[in-house]
Parts: C-alpha cells; sequence; structure tokens
C-alpha cells in the first residue's frame, strides 16, 4: 500500500467503521425487537408451549434435526412438520412414540426418548407453534 | 524463544492436537453414520457423536487461540507473562472441565445430564454449538476471565502494539459475546437472533480479529517485513471485517421469523464478507514475496500462506455462494451449509493455530526451526489435509446442490429420507476423503517425533 495511506488513517477507518456498524447494528436490533410481536406468534407461548421448548432442549433434537433451518442435516426439517403431518399433534406425538430402542435395522434411527405424556403433549404444541412463525414463506414446500 | 513464561504455550498446544484427534475421529463415526444409519446406536447416536464433533473443535481451537496468546504476548510486550502460574492453572481447569463434558455427553443421555447439571435453574442447553451444562459455561467464562485478565496485564504493563491490541480486542469480544449464550427465552425468534450473536459475531467478528493478528505475527517473523507494512494492513483487514460483517449478521435472519428487510441487509453486507478474507490472501503473498529473509521454517511459511487461501476460499468463496437471500432460500440448512462450514473452519481457524504452532513450537525447544526430515512430514501432513478437506467440500456441495434440486427447487418436491438414500454415493466419498484427513492428521503428530538433519538459520535474501 502506498504512502499516502498512512497507518493513522488505516487505524481511523478501523475504529470509525466499527463503531458506526455497532451502533447501526444495536438500532437495527432495537427496530427488530419493535416488529417481532407482530410476527413471531408470541401469543401461543403458553406455559405448555414453554415446556416443549425445554423438552426440546433437554433432548437435544437440535442435534440431528434442523428447525427453520438451524441445526444438524441429518434428519428432516421440523418447523413444519405439524403442517407435513397434516396439522395433527396427535400425529406427532404417535411417531416419537413409536420409535424402536434399538433403531431401525440399516436406516438412520431416532431414539426413543420414553417421554411421559405430558412432556410429549408439550413438545407437540411447541412444534405447531413453531410452524406458525412467520418466516418470509420458508421453507419453499411441504417436504421441509 | 525470548522469554522462559512464553513455554506455557506448550501445554495448550499439545491439547489442542489431543482434542483435535479426538475430533475428526467422532468426524468419522459421524460419517459412517450419515451412510450406515444404525451405526452405534443407541449407545452413541448421531447427536451425541455430533455434538462431541463440534465442541472438540471449539474447545481445541480455544486451547490454541490461548497458546498463541501466551506465546506471542510477551515476545510483543516485551516481558515475561504476567503470571505463568495463572496460566498453567487454568489450563488444567480448562482440561478437566472439557474432559468430564465430553464424557458427559458420551455416558449419560443427554436429558440425564441436564438434570444432573442443574438445567431447570438456568436453562441454556441443547442450542447448536452451545450443548454445554450451564455450570460448563460458567467455567468457560471463569477461565476467559482469568486469561483475559493474565493476558491483559502483561500487555497493559509492557510494550503495547497493534498485533497485541488488536488480539486483545478479539479476545475480549469472544469472551463478552459468549454472555449471550446464557439468554435463552421462550421465544424461539428471541433465542435464534441472539443465538448468532454467539455464532456468528465470532467467527465472522472477533475471531477473524484474533486469526489477522496471529497471522501479522507470524509473517512478521519468517519475513523480516518491517512492522509498520504488516500493521497497516492488519487495520485495513479488520475494518473490513466489522464493516461487512456486523451487519453481515443479517444473513442468519432471513427466515426465523424476523422482518423482512434483513433480507436486503443481510445479502447486501454479507455479499462484502468476502472482501477482508480476500485481503489477506494478497497480504500474505505479498509479505512473503517482500520477504527480507529465508527463514528456516519453511513449514510455517507454507501454513501460512494456506490459511490465508484456504480460508478465503471456505469463508469468502463458499460463504458467498449460499449468502444472497434468494439463494438461501432454496440452500438454507441444506449440505451446502455443511460444505462451507466445514472449509471455513478448517481453513479459518484451524489453519491459523497449526501455523502459530509450527512457528513456535520448535522455538520452545530450543531450535529456530525444526529438522529437515520433520518439516518434509509436516509438509506432506498440510498437503494430504488440505486436499482431502477440498474433497469434503466439493463431495458436500454435490450433495447439497442434488438435495436442493429434488427436495427444493421443484414442483414435485421428494420427501427428505427418500433423498438422503439418493444421494449417499457422495457421503461415501465424504467418508473417503475423512479417512485420508485422518491419515494427514497422524503424520501431522508424527511429524512432531521426526528426526533428521537440522535445517539451519536464517538467511538474508
Ligand atoms: C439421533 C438423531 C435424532 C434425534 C436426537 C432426534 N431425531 Fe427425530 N428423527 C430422526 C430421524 C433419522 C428421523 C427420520 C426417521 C425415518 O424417517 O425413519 C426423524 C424423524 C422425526 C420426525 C418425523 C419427521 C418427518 O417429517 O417424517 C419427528 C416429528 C421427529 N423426528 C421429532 C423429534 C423430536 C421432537 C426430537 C427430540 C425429542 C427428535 N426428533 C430427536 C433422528 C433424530
Ligand atoms: C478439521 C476438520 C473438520 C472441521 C473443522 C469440522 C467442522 C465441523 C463443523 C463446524 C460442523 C457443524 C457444521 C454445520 O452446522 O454446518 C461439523 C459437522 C459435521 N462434521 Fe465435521 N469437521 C471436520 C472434519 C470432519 C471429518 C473428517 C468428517 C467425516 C468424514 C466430518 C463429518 C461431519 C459430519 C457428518 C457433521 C454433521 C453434519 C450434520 O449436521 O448433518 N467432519 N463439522
Ligand atoms: C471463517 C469464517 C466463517 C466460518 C468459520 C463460517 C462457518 C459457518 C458455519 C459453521 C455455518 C453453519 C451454522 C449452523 O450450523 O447453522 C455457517 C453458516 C453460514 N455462513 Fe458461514 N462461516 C464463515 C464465514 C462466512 C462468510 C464470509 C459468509 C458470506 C460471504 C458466510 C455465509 C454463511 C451463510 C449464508 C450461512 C447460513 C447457511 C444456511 O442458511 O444454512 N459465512 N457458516
Ligand atoms: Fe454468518
Amino acid at each position: 500500500m502506498s504512502e499516502v495511506f498512512t497507518k493513522s488513517m488505516a487505524r481511523n477507518i478501523y475504529y470509525g467503521g466499527s463503531v458506526f456498524f455497532i451502533l447501526l447494528f444495536l438500532a437495527l436490533t432495537f427496530d427488530t425487537m419493535g416488529t417481532l410481536p407482530k410476527q413471531d406468534n408470541r401469543a401461543a407461548i403458553t406455559p405448555q408451549v414453554a415446556l416443549g421448548k425445554k423438552v426440546w432442549e433437554e433432548n437435544d433434537c437440535i442435534g440431528c434435526h434442523t428447525l427453520l433451518g438451524e441445526g444438524a442435516y441429518f434428519a428432516p426439517e421440523l418447523g413444519n412438520v405439524y403442517k407435513r403431518f397434516g396439522n395433527s399433534t396427535e400425529a406427532i406425538k404417535a411417531f416419537i412414540k413409536s420409535r424402536p430402542v434399538n433403531g431401525v435395522p440399516g436406516r438412520r434411527s431416532m431414539p426413543q426418548f420414553n417421554l411421559s405424556d405430558e412432556e410429549l403433549e408439550a413438545l407437540a404444541q411447541f412444534l405447531k407453534y413453531s410452524s406458525e412463525i412467520n418466516t418470509q414463506n420458508w421453507p419453499p414446500n411441504i417436504q421441509g | 524463544m525470548k522469554y522462559s513464561s512464553q513455554a506455557v504455550a506448550k501445554l495448550y498446544f499439545m491439547a489442542a492436537i489431543g482434542l483435535f484427534v479426538g475430533q475428526i475421529l467422532f468426524g468419522l463415526v459421524l460419517g459412517l453414520q450419515y451412510v450406515i444409519g444404525d451405526f452405534l446406536f443407541p449407545a452413541i447416536p448421531f447427536n451425541v457423536a455430533r455434538m462431541v464433533h463440534t465442541n472438540l473443535l471449539i474447545v481445541w481451537l480455544l486451547f490454541g487461540f490461548m497458546g498463541a496468546a501466551y506465546y506471542l504476548v510477551p515476545e510483543e510486550a516485551e516481558r515475561e507473562l504476567y503470571s505463568p502460574k495463572l496460566a498453567v492453572a487454568l489450563f488444567w481447569i480448562f482440561l478437566v472441565a472439557g474432559a468430564l463434558t465430553i464424557l458427559g455427553y458420551l455416558l449419560v443421555p443427554y436429558a440425564g445430564l441436564a438434570q444432573m447439571t442443574g438445567n431447570d435453574l438456568l436453562p441454556t442447553m441443547g442450542r447448536e454449538f452451545l450443548e454445554q451444562p450451564t455450570i460448563t459455561k460458567i467455567g468457560i467464562v471463569i477461565v476467559a476471565l482469568g486469561f483475559l485478565f493474565n493476558v491483559g496485564m502483561t500487555i497493559l504493563t509492557g510494550r503495547k502494539t497493534v498485533i497485541t491490541m488488536v488480539l486483545l480486542t478479539g479476545l475480549t469480544g469472544l469472551a463478552v459475546l459468549f454472555l449471550f449464550s446464557f439468554y435463552n427465552p421462550d421465544n424461539l425468534v428471541l433465542d435464534k437472533y441472539y443465538w448468532w450473536w454467539v455464532v456468528h459475531l465470532w467467527v465472522e467478528g472477533v475471531w477473524e480479529l484474533i486469526l489477522g493478528s496471529i497471522l501479522a505475527f507470524v509473517l512478521i517473523k519468517v519475513t523480516g517485513v518491517d512492522r509498520e507494512v504488516i500493521e497497516k494492513w492488519l487495520y485495513v483487514i479488520i475494518a473490513m471485517t466489522l464493516i461487512t460483517g456486523i451487519i453481515g449478521t443479517g444473513h442468519h435472519y432471513f427466515w426465523i421469523g424476523t422482518p423482512g428487510y434483513w433480507q436486503w441487509l443481510g445479502s447486501v453486507f454479507s455479499a462484502l464478507e468476502p472482501i477482508p478474507f480476500f485481503m489477506m490472501t494478497v497480504f500474505a503473498f505479498n509479505m512473503v514475496n517482500k520477504r527480507r529473509l529465508n527463514h528456516p521454517n519453511k513449514a510455517a511459511v507454507l501454513w501460512a500462506e494456506g490459511t490465508a487461501v484456504m480460508a478465503f476460499l471456505g469463508a469468502g468463496v463458499w460463504g458467498f455462494m449460499h449468502t444472497l437471500a434468494p439463494v438461501n432460500y432454496y440452500t438454507h440448512g441444506t449440505q451446502i451449509t455443511a460444505a462451507h462450514g466445514h472449509m471455513a473452519f478448517y481453513g479459518a481457524y484451524v489453519m491459523i493455530v497449526l501455523t502459530i504452532i509450527s512457528y513456535a513450537w520448535p522455538i520452545m525447544r530450543g531450535e529456530k526451526a525444526a529438522n529437515k526430515r520433520a518439516q518434509v512430514v509436516e509438509m506432506w501432513a498440510f498437503w494430504l489435509m488440505t486436499v482431502s478437506m477440498v474433497f469434503i467440500t466439493l463431495f458436500l456441495t454435490g450433495a447439497g446442490v442434488l438435495q436442493t434440486w429434488l427436495q427444493r427447487y421443484t414442483d414435485t418436491p421428494l420427501p427428505f429420507m427418500e433423498v438422503q438414500a439418493k444421494i449417499a454415493p457422495f457421503y461415501w466419498m465424504r467418508e473417503v476423503a475423512g479417512l485420508v484427513f485422518m491419515i494427514g492428521l497422524a503424520l501431522y503428530v508424527y511429524s512432531f517425533f521426526a528426526k533428521g538433519e537440522s535445517s539451519g538459520d536464517a538467511t538474508p535474501v
């Protein structure tokens, strides 16, 4: 780099640029926090849904599945599984409940988590809530 | 070695390499589970192997960063480390806490681990990369604070250089942003929004400062180029990192329930994120071309140049490929993401840690550079690991393109599991490339023990 462009100019761009963009990011975050109530389906977060999220986390479902496209890529997307299963929480519960303890021979397998009825219902309600978040029309189709 | 306290870095580097080996072994298990679905089931389910793989990666990179700081800070600050004893104590605390956590993942069902460690009190577990029990997270914060205190006191009471100030900024940012891992609201959208403040603002923000400063340090040492020139480059690179990378966080806010304007902001700013990586490549090659001395450590020079190139390919090129919202709409959460994640992590952060180890290790042993044969072995390891990572990336990209095509970008989408069966050949090839990676890594470990003829001293150009 030439002599015209000095080290102190470079340093000023670093300081000025960082501060400006940190502040801009905070301002955008502030605006996003104001907009979210309209689209993040928070009205649906009942204590049951909150419990469902905890069951989701404590069994590390994200370690095999994606949820709204984030997570692991080993097993189907679950952000829209409620819709894929015909808007049925019963079907979701039945699927989770019916996983064989020793897996399905030769096939990618999902563990049997031995959840209580309360936990199962909460998990299914959590997945229903997730499917009703406004995600700008993602995923492109029902297969997720 | 100028200061005897720099030697604590040895412990950190040894642990880093040991955990690296563990990480890759679990990578191979994961790769096999992709094609033999019930491999090791139910003893080690995929999610458990995955958290071991990714957490080992993060922990060994942190060991690497800390070792790098303990090595280069005294030399830059021109004084002994503030407290070598604290550095050793924190090393053992971190290693034991890390080992217990990994054993916990492997020996106890995850829900049981959550219960045992009191996840109820402050639920933070069960989110990707942040699977650690809350007490482990608290332990990480304590180790990070002790480390920052030690390094900070050394820097602030010694000679302050651009390199150490940038490094300290990066390390402080790393610790501060990690605090967002304790925020886990019931609202999934909020949870995801702030989760990225740890993950994205780490790898595309503060970690790049750490990367830049380590690279600058090694380049000064192996090329003898004037510090002023190198520091100017460093400032420009990290300026571009933060100018593009902070708002670039928006490329994760397209489809998670956040407002639509992020599609514009995230696309535009993240499309500029390759710039600092490109500058890093130009920087590294320029400095080597303008070198004032021929350093006998050829392997370290190779690692430094390799880092610059592979970081640009993995983060810059493979990142750009899927970062525009209309593309990401179809590729979000597919094997394309995995392809990019692998090459970017390897190219930027794995390689920079191996660069500083390559440079510093022989010096800590009392030589200027490793013997000739050891360097040849190390360079073979470089090529085997790097080329096989390129192939892992290419195979996953192939898998990802087909997955996107069959499951997303079509009027007749097939179900996930059917698509996975169709693209299995790519996963088999990825596994083979992974085995070659493992061979490269074994050679790398062997290079530390290889004996041979001394490689001499630096000579002027
Ligand atoms: C070890 C990996 C693994 C873990 C952990 C896991 N799953 Fe799965 N899951 C799978 C696999 C593999 C399938 C596909 C099974 C098949 O089609 O045979 C699946 C399928 C599903 C399906 C049906 C999806 C569909 O579209 O057909 C639901 C619902 C589901 N899982 C829910 C969960 C929940 C909830 C959790 C956490 C409590 C969880 N899974 C944890 C591997 C896992
Ligand atoms: C230094 C080398 C490696 C690095 C830096 C690395 C890094 C990573 C990262 C960052 C993830 C999370 C990916 C994401 O969420 O997109 C991951 C997952 C994974 N890695 Fe690696 N990895 C390495 C080597 C390997 C090897 C050699 C294999 C197998 C042959 C492997 C197999 C996997 C698999 C199967 C996953 C899970 C992908 C999924 O979620 O479905 N990795 N790795
Ligand atoms: C060294 C720097 C980088 C590293 C280590 C890195 C690593 C990763 C990882 C591991 C993921 C997967 C996260 C998850 O599991 O959900 C990811 C996602 C992503 N990265 Fe990077 N990345 C880097 C730089 C970049 C850059 C420079 C760009 C853009 C030009 C980029 C664009 C993206 C995008 C768009 C996603 C989301 C993929 C999706 O929608 O599924 N990354 N990155
Ligand atoms: Fe990102």
